[in-house]
């Protein structure tokens, strides 16, 4: 484990030294621009609109970063030979994997924490307060950042064993799938077809179901969300995580690095 | 009896070749072979023989087919065997955001060094690849020769008693080629086993106690490289001085090239004292007489040639 989180740390030195955290300021530019333009446009409903343009745009740049980087983080390794020399020290693949896995959601959590003081402070500026109401946005920056892991781990997963082209469209195919799950589950309505209907069942439970973070609506409108959802979604993100990361490693610790 | 410190027996790689990957390519074939403890062993061969092959196998990088591997009496497949092996890729390539001594303090974290001594044994090992002035650069910056030297320093960075350089000596200038190869000497005189792999015969004939020569994935000879070489002696060379026109000497002189006074008689092993009663009678004199060996090139070369000729032949008799 150790030598994971070394792994892990220099993953992360790699984001900062890449220039990953720059999307701060995307964020940052953004948000100002936010605070200015809908205190005059949405008279009432500033702190709504703040609230879902602000995780909205967390989602987003968060999205961006898990898959992009995330795909990246495996295939450059193998595709510019860095690993060479790492594998030929006492690491284990799966160290490894699970090293970069670590440090690219470490960096995440960073990016994500700093876009979400800023939220705050949009909010407190368009406000002038913050109340309890608002720790439901807490909640849904911490659905973001759970989210943002299992893609992380299924890009990773996919980076292990194929292009980078096809890892992007696999990853954010099953994301886009994963936000469906819960209509494929109700699906019976829609055919006649009992054995459709049950493939799409199955489906839906093996596809990550990522409608389950979403409580956007929730936290703009200033409601809490159920602490039994908040275990639940903590426990099937790490459940989820652990089986793609053991998949990835072990896709990977069979592959010959040619 | 001492353990020898690689081992392989039988080693076979095959990788999938084809659209489906149904058809297979064999890349390294029945390798068996032993690098003692404590020697210098050089691994010779033409582009694709086979060598990257096996040193990839050796340090884990790829898995063999079928045979086995061991370093140091331990499987390769034995994670702590590790601890005790240096590798340098062939065309080292590392994380360009870092600079030399951040990567060498990235890696030294793999092997237990603290924190004081970690520090040390970086400065330490910049000093030793000459890099002591450029270790706070990225390595971005860094140059071909000199990511080959941070490379060497990684690999040695944890004092292991066996050492795996796959072309250390690629793309490096002479002064670097020189560096490395006193780098080689130091180690060994340090009592570690050094394996490597190169084309530059040349650094093979200097620096290794041993030679292993790998052609089409097949070990085609392994030796010293005297006592490989040894083996075809092709006969004795005179070289004499001669100004006289005696007729006794005309046959020889004929067989002789010429530069200026001087010639060059090459003789059959058998031959030698008859050749040279012939010259001294005609009272020509002897300046030098010596065995001609063929170069480790030539060796090399001949079972190059040899490998290619039986891969054609099978390629002919499976057609």
């Amino acid at each position: 484990m150790r030598r994971a989180g070394v792994v892990a740390l220099n993953t992360f030195r790699e984001a900062v030294r890449d220039r990953v955290l720059y999307s701060l300021v995307f964020f940052a530019l953004l948000m100002m621009a936010a605070a200015i333009i809908v205190g005059q446009i949405s008279i009432g409903i500033e702190s709504i609109v703040i609230v879902s343009l602000g995780l909205s745009a967390i989602s987003v740049i968060g999205l961006l970063i898990a898959i992009f980087i995330g795909v990246g983080l495996m295939y450059k390794e193998m595709d510019k030979r860095t690993l060479y020399a790492l594998l030929a020290k006492p690491v284990r693949r799966w160290e490894f994997l699970l090293g970069k896995f670590g440090g690219l959601v470490l960096t995440l959590t960073v990016n994500t924490a700093a876009m979400a003081a800023g939220l705050f402070l949009v909010l407190w500026y368009v406000k002038h307060s913050l109340d309890s109401e608002d720790c439901a946005v807490l909640v849904a920056v911490y659905f973001i950042l759970l989210k943002l892991a299992l893609v992380v781990a299924l890009a990773m997963l996919f980076s292990c064993f194929t292009t980078p082209l096809l890892s992007i469209l696999f990853t954010a195919g099953l994301y886009i799938s994963g936000l469906f799950v819960q209509e494929m589950r109700t699906f019976r309505s829609l055919t006649p077809k009992p054995a459709l209907e049950a493939f799409m069942r199955w489906l839906s439970y093996l596809l990550p179901n990522f409608q389950n973070f979403d409580v956007m609506a929730s936290a703009a409108h200033g409601r809490a969300v159920p602490g039994a959802l908040i275990l639940e979604n903590t426990i099937y993100a790490a459940v989820y995580c652990a089986i793609v990361l053991l998949t990835a490693a072990a896709v990977f610790s069979r592959r010959n690095l040619k | 009896m001492t353990t020898a410190a690689i081992e392989t027996e039988n080693l076979t790689k095959d990788y999938p070749s084809g659209f489906l990957h149904l058809k297979k390519r064999r890349s390294l074939e029945g390798l068996t072979m032993q690098v003692e403890a404590g020697e210098a062993f050089g691994f010779l061969g033409p582009n694709g023989a086979g060598k990257s092959t096996t040193i990839k196998l050796l340090v884990g990088l790829i898995f063999p087919t079928s045979g086995t591997a061991r370093i140091l009496g331990k499987p390769i497949s034995d994670i702590e065997m590790h601890q005790e092996i240096g590798y340098l890729p062939e065309q080292p390539y590392f994380y360009d955001y870092l600079t030399a001594a951040e990567l060498l303090d990235y890696f030294a974290r793999f092997h237990k060094l603290t924190g004081a001594g970690r520090r040390e044994r970086v400065e330490r090992m910049l000093k030793k690849v000459g890099l002591e002035t450029a270790g706070k650069i990225q390595l971005r910056k860094y140059s071909k020769g000199m990511l080959q030297r941070v490379g060497l320093a990684q690999a040695i960075l944890h004092d292991p008693q066996v050492v795996i350089l796959d072309e250390p000596m690629s793309g490096l200038d002479p002064v670097g080629r020189r560096e490395v190869r006193d780098i080689i000497l130091e180690l060994k005189r340090e009592g570690r086993t050094v394996m490597f792999s190169t084309h530059i015969l040349s650094d093979a004939e200097m620096l290794c106690d041993r030679v292993g020569v790998i052609v089409g994935g097949k070990l085609r000879g392994v030796g010293a490289p005297d006592e490989i070489v040894e083996m075809k002696a092709q006969g004795m060379e005179i070289l004499f001085e001669y100004t006289g026109s005696a007729a006794s000497a005309a046959a020889l002189l004929g067989k002789a090239t010429q530069a200026g006074n001087r010639y060059r008689l090459q003789v059959a092993e058998g031959e030698l004292y008859g050749a040279l009663e012939q010259l001294r009678a005609a009272d020509a004199k002897i300046l030098s007489v010596t065995q001609l060996k063929p170069t480790l090139e030539e060796y090399f070369m001949h079972l190059v040639d040899a490998g290619r000729a039986q891969a054609a032949a099978v390629e002919v008799s499976g057609t």
